[in-house]
């Protein structure tokens, strides 16, 4: 079973389908037994990191889940995905999960074109740097779906993807230990999106 | 970068899929679930519902359809028609939609779009104005292009990006359901106003026209309706000529 984690942030219809339609088991949860009792676990997210990042310490799972994702794959998908970086300076200096090394910075800081639109939002192409098993089913170069205006930047040795926007690579895909984040979408990729879902199932 | 997006457009009325000319004379021409379906594998980038029904009934029905198109189709989905208050938002943001557009509603309650903004997201607000030339003057209308509103639309659209909309559609009523190419003037003043995504409508009728659009670099994505229903232009064909023409394409 794959365990999405609740902590009251975001739209998960579309994360809960795309896994059943891969004919995966999949519960929504914050039920500390679940948790542990899952195969894997996916920590979803939309809207700003401090919010997120408060709602998930209310939740009392942090521990939990810092334990669960040294023993099981882990995915953070969008704003989960920038959770697990050490800190974020979303509206002020977050701390994050630190699982993953990294900060979350603003887009638009970095980009040198300020004429390219933010937030980064639509398909863009994934480039693959280092290639591994969550890529078992995806071709480099395919698309997915991005919606965001902050991103994972000095996470160089643990990025997997990324995506060119204007000068900025855009960090999409990173790893550490049996942790994976995605900034973009998997659950809104289309056929490609599925198949990376179906490939961390079977890690 | 980031590739330009063809979307159509689904009008739903009682849960089937219309598409009228000029906004009259609807004509039945599908199942909406089924022609997601098509969608999805041809090649669309997103699909776009509009409930064009009045009725409480219509409206349980489309958020069924909505539910059932979300459950199989991962693409992103966006849904108007009818979106007055928060609750609208609500109701189908959590039947799967990820963007939802206001029209009218904005326009009786220029707030529905800062408070959407604040909950979900400007990602999640679209605003979609259907315009029309009036005495020189871009100008903004209601209730499914039928009342004119004595509204500059261009100023409306900065007023909405202001207020928290993340993205513009832009239905120009003059050149809708002829055929004859996008409204590239229309869509040149809009995209010179304002710095979010701009989605077209109104006016495809070959490949060609879309190869025009794009070449607007303001321009995010091309919508049309009876065109892809119809198979008088296939997507997988028209991304295909586009990306032979220069235009970056998700193939």
């Amino acid at each position: 079973m794959i365990a999405i984690v609740d902590y009251g942030v975001g739209n998960l219809f579309s994360l809960c389908s795309s896994l059943k339609a891969l004919g995966l088991e999949a519960e929504v949860t914050n039920s500390p037994e679940k948790l542990r009792a899952a195969d894997r676990i996916i920590l979803p997210g939309v809207g700003a990191f401090g919010d997120a990042k408060a709602k998930l310490e209310e939740t009392g799972l942090v521990p939990l889940l810092r334990e669960e994702a040294e023993k099981k794959p882990f995915l953070g998908i969008c704003l989960g995905m920038q959770l697990l970086f050490e800190r974020s300076c979303e509206y002020g200096e977050h701390a994050g999960l630190g699982f993953v090394p990294g900060e979350v910075v603003d887009l638009r800081e970095d980009l040198e074109d300020k004429q390219l639109k933010v937030p980064h939002m639509g398909w863009n192409s994934l480039q693959i740097k280092t290639d591994d098993p969550i890529f078992k089913y995806f071709k480099d170069g395919e698309y997915v779906y991005y919606v965001h205006s902050f991103y994972g930047r000095k996470c160089e040795g643990s990025t997997l993807a990324t995506s060119q926007y204007g000068n900025v690579a855009v960090t999409g895909v990173v790893k550490s230990g049996r942790v994976y984040g995605t900034q973009f979408h998997p659950e809104k990729s289309g056929d490609a999106g599925l198949r990376l879902l179906k490939a961390f199932a079977e890690l | 970068m980031l590739a330009k997006r063809i979307i159509p457009c689904l009008d739903v009325k009682n849960g089937r899929v219309v598409k009228g000319t000029n906004f009259e004379g609807l004509r039945d021409m599908a199942d909406p679930v089924e022609m997601a379906r098509f969608y999805n594998t041809s090649g669309a980038d997103e699909l776009v519902f509009y409930d064009i029904t009045a009725s409480a009934e219509g409206r349980t029905l489309f958020t069924d359809i909505l539910r059932r198109v979300a459950s199989e189709i991962f693409i992103p989905l966006t849904v108007g028609g009818g979106i007055k208050t928060l609750d609208d938002f609500d109701c189908v943001l959590k039947c799967g939609a990820d963007k939802v557009s206001v029209n009218s509603g904005a326009i009786a309650d220029p707030s529905i779009i800062s408070a959407a903004a604040r909950k979900y997201g400007d990602q999640c607000v679209v605003l979609s104005m259907d315009v029309k030339r009036v005495d020189g003057q871009f100008r903004l209308f209601a209730k499914g292009g039928r009342e004119d509103t004595g509204i500059d639309a261009m100023d409306w659209a900065v007023r909405g990006v202001k207020n928290g909309a993340g993205e513009i559609v832009l239905n120009s009523i003059d050149t809708d359901g002829v055929k004859r190419g996008f409204d590239m003037e229309m869509l040149q003043e809009l995209t010179s106003r304002v710095q979010v995504p701009v989605i077209a409508s109104g006016g495809a009728g070959k490949m060609e026209d879309f190869a025009e659009l794009f070449k607007n670099p303001g321009i995010d994505a091309g919508l049309a309706a009876s065109i892809f229903h119809t198979q008088q232009v296939n997507i997988r064909e028209l991304k295909q000529y586009l990306r032979s023409q220069g235009v970056e394409m998700r193939l």
